[in-house]
């Protein structure tokens, strides 16, 4: 089969792979329609990410159409179009079974700091992703849905990670009503959740980020007052005097590990990888929220240290709140919404590029290119 | 009240919001207004019936090769990933990090990150001598530029200061490959003429 894989850090191309097989009694293999790239994969793309082998194969964003299934398989059959959430769960274990998809302790031996996850490194067990014509789904009774007929592919799609993460850092936020809320990044996961951040009663959504194109889909996506942190001396400050000097009630860092805003923390933490990424929205995160206020924290960092503002966070009584989605428990409200018209995620989608043009839509995403936003990997038929 | 009091004073007890005003300018607004009615609360739901697994302890995946694991797993877990399995020098440094070392320790992760290195370069040296050698050129994906408007995406952008360091990330270790080669082989010419 055709396959993305890594060959080291900014370097990926397609491959060819041997197809995946049934290794486990609940697994299924799914061909693969629709794949996306997400924020998260570039990471991994500059190399970030501890124990990310080459020709391992990216991608744990993908819808398909299930190709073949193991013998103790129940709820899924072949030929089913399927949307597979991000996370590799079974189900049963002492976290599955209390709701904490993300953090199954079955799945990942490699860690356990962090749950199983598609494509993203051997750190998340070792799972060769969706950004492939094939790819094996393990546990297919516990993680996957049947798309239903009336949801558009691409919103089943993005509904695997980027807008159930966006929901649910809206929801770890603790929006109340008339709260004011403040997302850190307007790529597709703050776009979401500032968009989300409405369905749970905000009064003011502010937005911030560096780059003019995203910030425009921020105000007409997501109705969002913005803020261009490259325009103002100081972002926080800047917060401050936007919120009568009291501070958010809440804010959602949506940047993660590669941070710009701050030049020696991205070269100590992007570039050199000496801290676990480049905390810069985290610090503006703490110190741009009012005391008693919630920082929920979305962006992905990696598993080393970071420097990052622990005393005001301390001192300002905030609650710290984070988590990878558990995504499942967002989608029968997702749809919900999705179905009313109050979500439109595939309206963030920008590119649309065949696999065997991954290695330019990496490099797109990656350098933001061309107003990119969201590319989604073309890999096949629906 | 002007702005400067908000935080002085203790003012209302809510904000006053004009509901019919954001529904009127947001769809959905206020449609998860109640915190106890959102998805993912509570934090923890014991429910091991609702998950689809009918299981108590996942049936174990073969383990057909030797599989790392993390020191602080008490067993293999049921179900793991077979991708890219440990091989060569890097294999041989990532096998140490998991052996010696506990995701508590940086040496650990210090450790799996040079592994990431030595595999890059260890691969890139293999596949000269495959059918298929590395292509810095379409595998970085540059040829994207001019399709994609590379200079004018990039105009007054803050992260084009950094965006220097890349191509020195991406072809350091090329250069220094291709040093190591010319020393190499100069060393190797010296010692015959002698």
């Amino acid at each position: 089969m055709r396959a993305m894989t890594y060959r080291g850090p900014y370097k990926v191309r397609v491959d060819e792979k041997p197809e995946p097989v049934i290794e486990h009694p609940n697994d299924a293999v799914v061909r693969v329609t629709r794949a996306a790239i997400c924020g998260s994969d570039l990471h991994l793309y500059h190399g970030m990410m501890p124990d990310t082998r080459v020709g391992h194969t990216f991608g744990h964003e993908f819808v398909g159409v299930v190709e073949e299934v193991g013998p103790s398989v129940r709820n899924l059959s072949v030929g089913d179009r399927v949307m597979v959430p991000f996370n590799i769960y079974c189900g049963s274990c002492f976290f599955c079974a209390r709701g904490l998809y993300s953090n199954c302790h079955n799945v990942n031996p490699n860690a356990t700091a962090v749950g199983g996850i598609y494509g993203y490194s051997h750190t998340t067990g070792g799972y060769d992703g969706g950004q492939a014509q094939y790819v094996r789904v393990p546990f297919a009774d516990v993680g996957p849905s049947v798309v239903p007929d009336w949801l558009h592919p691409e919103d089943a799609l993005l509904c695997t990670d980027a807008l159930a993460t966006g929901y649910f850092g809206a929801q770890l936020a603790e929006i109340a009503e008339g709260d004011v809320v403040v997302v850190l990044g307007a790529g597709p996961v703050g776009l979401f959740a500032a968009r989300s951040a409405w369905l749970m009663g905000a009064a003011r959504v502010i937005v911030v980020d560096h780059l003019e194109y995203r910030l425009a889909k921020a105000r007409e996506f997501a109705f969002a007052e913005t803020v261009n942190f490259t325009e103002v001396d100081d972002v926080v400050l800047h917060l401050k005097k936007a919120t009568d000097w009291l501070g958010a009630d809440r804010v959602i860092d949506a940047v993660g590990a590669e941070a710009d805003g701050n030049l020696l923390q991205h070269v100590t933490g992007a570039t050199l990888k000496l801290q676990a990424g480049s905390p810069v929205a985290l610090n503006w995160a703490i110190d741009a929220v009012r005391k008693g206020g919630t920082v929920s924290v979305m962006g992905a960092y990696g598993p080393l240290f970071t420097s990052v503002k622990f005393g005001d966070a301390v001192n300002k009584g905030l609650t710290l709140r984070m988590n990878q989605a558990p995504v499942k428990r967002q989608w029968p409200r997702l749809l919900e919404h999705v179905r009313a018209g109050y979500l439109t995620p595939r309206d963030i989608v920008t590119h649309r590029v065949p696999l065997e043009d991954v290695a330019e839509g990496y490099h797109i995403f990656s350098a933001k290119l061309d107003g990119c936003i969201k590319p989604v990997i073309v890999v096949d038929e629906d | 009240m002007t702005d400067a009091e908000t935080p002085y004073v203790a003012g209302p007890a809510r904000r006053p919001v004009d509901r019919d005003a954001l529904r009127a300018r947001i769809p959905g607004w206020g449609a998860d207004l109640d915190p106890a009615d959102r998805p993912s609360y509570p934090r923890e739901v014991y429910d091991p019936a609702a998950t689809g697994a009918h299981w108590d302890l996942p049936e174990a995946q073969p383990e057909l090769r030797p599989r790392e694991r993390s020191v602080e797993h008490a067993r293999l877990t049921p179900v793991f990933g077979t991708s890219a399995p440990l091989h060569g020098a890097s294999g041989a440094v990532r096998r140490l990090a998991y052996r010696r070392f506990s995701e508590g320790r940086a040496a650990h992760w210090f450790l799996l990150l040079l592994g990431d290195r030595v595999d890059a370069v260890e691969s890139h040296v293999r596949s000269l001598a495959s059918r298929r050698p590395d292509d810095p050129i379409t595998e970085t994906g540059v040829l994207a530029e001019a399709r994609a408007h590379g200079i004018a995406s990039r105009r007054g952008r803050v992260d084009v200061r950094h965006q220097v360091l890349d191509p020195v990330v991406v072809a350091g270790p090329w250069v220094a490959a291709v040093g190591a080669g010319a020393w190499a082989v100069r060393t190797l010419v010296r010692r015959a003429r002698r």
